[in-house]
């Protein structure tokens, strides 16, 4: 089973931040939802583990 | 009938049909006719007060119990067949079936007339709004006898099946017979049946039930039917046209006709149209049906009233079982022991496979070539089955009826990128279509070396022709 990498992996994290915060720049609220729905499923299959998807979902509801 | 309800294994929320001439309303209208005739059973219970006994007695004359009475009695059993009705009726109900269903029944001789008469089908076509978003073709395979799939309205299955029956003189189908009550005990069951004629009763080594969704036999014994029953309600309508379209299964997540909800579309035989269109949780069942609102509903779809409506009828989406289908000498098969969905192709088709699971172990049983624990196979095989086919039924009815905005956005979402990418419409779920199930119970003993062929442990063997050691092929 493959671990979620939670360690930096990205060489311009603040760029990478920006281009997220960018792509919804000028979207409402529904159409940030939308933005946001289709990368989920790009990015998770792009990842094409369940269980990191699964660890990743984990991690992201804590407090939810 | 007693048997299935519409469009595969749905609950109709209302029996049908108020549309114009010729449908009246409240019940269907008989499709074919068929006549009660006194037993010989009545007689000898007047004359004795001992009921009859019978090795086999299976209540429901749908396609379950008909294809379970057949298997067991082209295998040398007597059997006697219960049913209330005494008619099949109108309305299409389970229409689509597989190419497994069509494989046991092509074995119990009834295979050729469905094919016959059955559409085939191979293409299924799911749309965004206006937008194809994702194609599927179901290519038919070299040495497959039989195809993927047909589309065939329940009644003439049904049809084809009571003529069989009348080719096998051990088996007895009853109409007008209606079970009363029944008396379980561990080695047989008394029923009392009531008929034009009064009640008689009769014993039976075993009783099977085949008598559908709402199973009265089931609430006789006071058995759970636990589950998942769904909001939205679906409007199911036959509609006769002869149209240019295509035949292939159109399936629209937001149509433009239709804003919000989903529709179906899909060709049956004698120029008959099968259309489910969603309607949402709050639609009101008796609004609904009016004619007024489903014609103009359906000239939207089609774009032209040039059609004539045959029959309509509203149903939720349910998910439930019977926690054990095997109760003493009682067993439940088909919808009386599973309710599923439609949409997958999976109730009258897993009911069938029912059939063909238990057939051959009853037939062992009562042999004597096995004793009564080999039942206990038949529960673990088929609640297996069940479960698989309720859980890809729940995941098309959440793909189908989005229960939150958030889940339409997840499911729009995928929708949009199918239409761009492929991992995408691998998501598209607008109905896993039935598949055999491959038993991956204790029973299914591993092979000691590896086998890399097409056949699998515990799965049907795979239609091929066989080559004799003189190079003829079969």
């Amino acid at each position: 089973m493959m671990d979620l990498i939670t360690t930096s992996q990205l060489a311009a994290p603040d760029a990478a931040y920006n281009m997220i915060v960018d792509a919804h720049r000028g979207l409402d609220e529904k159409d940030s939802a939308v933005l946001n729905a289709r990368l989920v499923f790009l990015l998770a299959n792009h990842i094409g583990e369940l269980s990191v998807l699964e660890q990743a979902i984990a991690l992201a509801k804590e407090e939810l | 009938m007693a048997a299935t309800e519409a469009g595969g294994r749905a609950a109709p929320v209302n029996a049908s049909a108020n549309a114009g001439p010729g449908m009246g309303t409240g019940s269907r209208k008989a499709f074919y006719q068929f006549g009660y005739a006194r037993a010989a059973d009545q007689d000898a219970f007047a004359a004795t007060g001992k009921p009859p006994r019978h090795p086999i007695v299976v209540v429901g004359a749908g396609p379950v119990g008909m294809t379970v009475a057949i298997d067991l009695a082209m295998r040398g059993n007597e059997v006697v067949i219960l049913d209330d009705a005494d008619r099949i009726g109108e309305g299409s109900r389970a229409i689509c079936f597989f190419q497994r269903t069509l494989e046991i029944w092509d074995r119990l001789g009834v295979g050729k007339p469905m094919v016959d008469k059955g559409i085939t089908w191979q293409v299924g076509k799911d749309f965004l709004r206006d937008d194809l978003v994702y194609q599927f073709d179901l290519l038919p395979e070299d040495g497959h006898k039989m195809p993927a799939f047909i589309n065939l309205q329940q009644y003439y299955a049904e049809l084809y099946l009571v003529e069989r029956i009348v080719e096998l003189p051990r088996i007895d189908l009853r109409w007008r017979n209606k079970v009363s009550a029944i008396d379980s005990h561990a080695d047989g069951v008394r029923l009392t049946i009531e008929t034009p004629d009064g009640p008689y009763e009769i014993e039976a080594d075993w009783l099977i039930a085949c008598d559908g969704a709402k199973s009265p036999l089931r609430a006789m014994m006071d058995l759970e039917f636990k589950g998942e029953v769904f909001d939205d309600r679906f409007l199911i309508a036959d509609v006769k046209m002869t149209a240019d379209f295509p035949v292939e299964r159109w399936f629209w997540f937001d149509p433009p006709f239709h804003a919000g909800q989903s529709a179906l579309l899909q060709k049956q035989p004698d120029d008959i149209w099968r259309i489910d269109l969603q309607l949402g949780p709050e639609a009101d069942p008796e609004t609904e049906q009016k004619l007024e609102n489903v014609v103009p509903r359906i000239e939207w779809m089609l774009g032209h009233s040039n059609f004539e409506l045959k029959w309509v009828s509203l149903y939720s989406f349910q998910c439930r079982r019977i926690d054990r289908f095997v109760h003493d000498r009682v067993v439940f098969c088909g919808d009386s022991a599973h309710e599923i969905s439609p949409f997958g192709a999976r109730g009258a088709n897993s009911g069938v496979q029912d059939a063909e699971n238990l057939a051959w172990k009853l037939d062992f049983i009562l042999k004597g070539e096995a004793d009564t624990s080999l039942m206990a196979t038949y529960d673990a095989e088929r609640s297996d089955a069940a479960d698989e086919n309720i859980g890809h039924s729940t995941r098309s009815t959440d793909f189908i009826a989005p229960k939150t905005e958030m889940e339409r956005t997840l499911r729009n979402a995928v929708l949009h990128l199918a239409a761009r990418t492929e991992f995408a419409r691998a998501m598209v779920n607008s109905g896993r279509l039935s598949q055999s199930v491959t038993y991956a119970t204790d029973f299914s003993t591993p092979d000691t070396e590896a086998f890399s062929g097409s056949a699998k442990l515990g799965a049907p063997v795979p239609d091929a022709t066989l080559r004799t050691a003189e190079g003829r092929e079969t």
